[in-house]
């Protein structure tokens, strides 16, 4: 009998007649597309994109060169030179970060003790020439200055879950 | 096909009919091919945009054409593909290797000469016109084994075994569909089979040889390599199969052939089980009614119909193993459709059904 009622089963497509009407429904499901460049899906304050250098409200960097980041950098990612600046302090003197090897894992921004390297929230970006993908510490400060509105508001919105 | 009163008089008077005759054929052609390749481009779009809809995708909506999304894509398409290099490898057979992409699409557009598009338009009423059909519908196998032999390359080589293997296996199940096609209405030509189904969408074939349309259908799918037959072209296997070397316009030509095979499986599906171009109101409405008078509309918009199971077909079916194939088109098919001709027949000869008997 199961054997038989198998057979017909198969025999009138009733399994493939089944997925057909599914498939059917779906041409009038919501579609879930978005159309990138007019809509964007939402983005986590948390969102871990192109790095920055934080500067002090006074206009003071951040960075005391302590090279934690350089050390937890899982990706071997940044590489730090330090001196002792003209006013007395421990500065960088070069702070790379190559964004062909940053994994984006974030560990710099957690080991940083004074909240100086952060990964701001921009994703669309490119390079258009080989080296351009070396971010120097001129380049980080200057994504800093720019979108510092942008990383306070973040990290504010964030700080009551940390 | 069209009458053209007034012109062909024109035409007439400005040169002989030796001449006009040619002339206005060779413009009719021209406005059918024309119609057809248009089809076929909004085809691919509309292929691209179902699939899209039931995967819960937009479709292509980035090319705008008359301020609708997506609707230019074809022609984008087009551009691309003629801006592209006709790459020929070293090794292939040169000759061969060009003739491929005509010699299947050739019979592919060949086939519309019987096609009757409404009851004054066909180019060519001929009264062996089903088997005309079988013959141009196997001819478009050869281009594809042509491809695959002259490109010199292992996948292609064996996408066309493959194909070639499966036409012939499904061929004969579609031949035995027409034969009961045949039988129901008595005639090879094809006007006169769908004459033979007047009387209302009930008294058209796929009513009474609804397994013969199962069938037919489905051979229909195999025989253009059609997901969920399209091992011919098995990407996870032989890359794209008889058609891995080829790109640019020549890549295209094959494209526009299977797609026109498919527009024409569909409009012989239609032809064949759902009355061509007479209407759904056939019967029930006074003849006099525009509904109810057969039309070029009602053609195509029954057309529209296989076109589009081919589309959900693909979109809902994994493809098939290949001795899945071979066994469906030999153990499962052929019985069933030898078994409903011998029910057929028995219709007939008992005078079952909407035909009058012709035996």
């Amino acid at each position: 009998m199961q054997a038989i009622r198998s057979f017909l089963k198969t025999f009138l497509l009733w399994e493939l007649l089944q997925g057909l009407w599914v498939t059917l429904k779906g041409m009038f499901r919501h579609k879930t597309t978005i159309n990138y460049p007019e809509e964007k899906t939402p983005q986590s304050v948390r969102f871990r994109g192109l790095h920055a250098l934080r500067r002090y409200p006074n206009g003071e960097e951040r960075c005391i060169a302590c090279k934690l980041c350089e050390a937890v950098c899982p990706a071997l990612a940044i590489t730090i030179e330090s001196d002792v600046a003209n006013d007395g302090t421990r500065r960088t003197t070069r702070y790379d970060i190559d964004l062909f090897k940053c994994i984006y894992c974030g560990f710099c921004e957690e080991a940083c003790p004074v909240d100086a390297i952060v990964e701001t929230r921009i994703h669309e970006y490119h390079m258009e020439n080989r080296g351009e993908n070396i971010m120097t510490k001129d380049k980080l400060l200057g994504i800093g200055d720019r979108y510092e509105a942008m990383i306070a508001a973040d990290r504010a919105a964030d700080a009551k879950y940390r | 096909m069209w009458e053209w009163g007034a012109l062909r008089d024109w035409l007439s008077g400005l040169m002989t009919p030796y001449w006009a005759n040619p002339l206005l054929t060779a413009v009719q052609i021209l406005m059918v091919m024309i119609g057809l390749v248009l089809t076929m481009a909004f085809y691919t779009l509309a292929e691209r945009k179902v699939i899209g809809w039931i995967q819960s995708r937009r479709g292509p909506n980035r090319v705008n054409l008359f301020w609708i999304p997506g609707l230019g894509q074809p022609f984008a398409d087009v551009i691309k593909l003629m801006f592209k290099e006709i790459i020929i490898p070293a090794d292939a057979s040169g000759f061969l290797f060009r003739l491929a992409p005509f010699l299947s699409l050739v019979p592919a557009l060949a086939i519309w000469a019987v096609i009757p598009f409404s009851p004054q338009h066909a180019f060519a009423n001929i009264d062996a016109g089903l088997l005309y059909v079988l013959a141009l519908t196997s001819m478009g196998v050869y281009g594809i084994i042509l491809a695959g032999w002259a490109a010199n390359s292992k996948y292609a080589f064996l996408g066309a075994m493959r194909s070639a293997a499966q036409i012939v296996a499904y061929e004969i199940a579609m031949g035995f569909a027409m034969v009961g096609v045949l039988m129901a209405a008595g005639s090879l030509n094809i006007g006169d089979i769908i004459e033979a189904q007047r009387g209302g969408p009930l008294s058209w074939n796929w009513f009474w040889l609804f397994p013969l349309l199962i069938v037919y259908f489905i051979a229909g799918v195999a025989e253009t390599n059609r997901a969920p037959f399209d091992v011919a072209e098995g990407e996870s296997e032989i890359v794209a199969g008889f058609h891995v070397d080829y790109s640019g316009m020549a890549f295209a030509l094959f494209f526009i052939a299977e797609y026109v095979n498919m527009i024409l499986i569909s409009a012989l599906t239609v032809i064949f089980f759902f009355g061509g171009w007479l209407s759904p109101f056939d019967g029930y409405l006074s003849e006099s009614a525009w509904l109810a008078g057969p039309s070029f509309f009602w053609f195509g918009l029954k057309t529209l119909f296989p076109m589009f199971c081919f589309l959900w077909l693909r979109a809902t079916f994994p493809r098939y193993r290949y001795d899945q194939i071979m066994r469906l088109g030999w153990k499962a098919l052929i019985p069933v459709t030898l078994v409903w001709l011998l029910v057929e027949g028995f219709m007939v000869y008992f005078h079952v059904g909407p035909w009058k008997g012709h035996l």
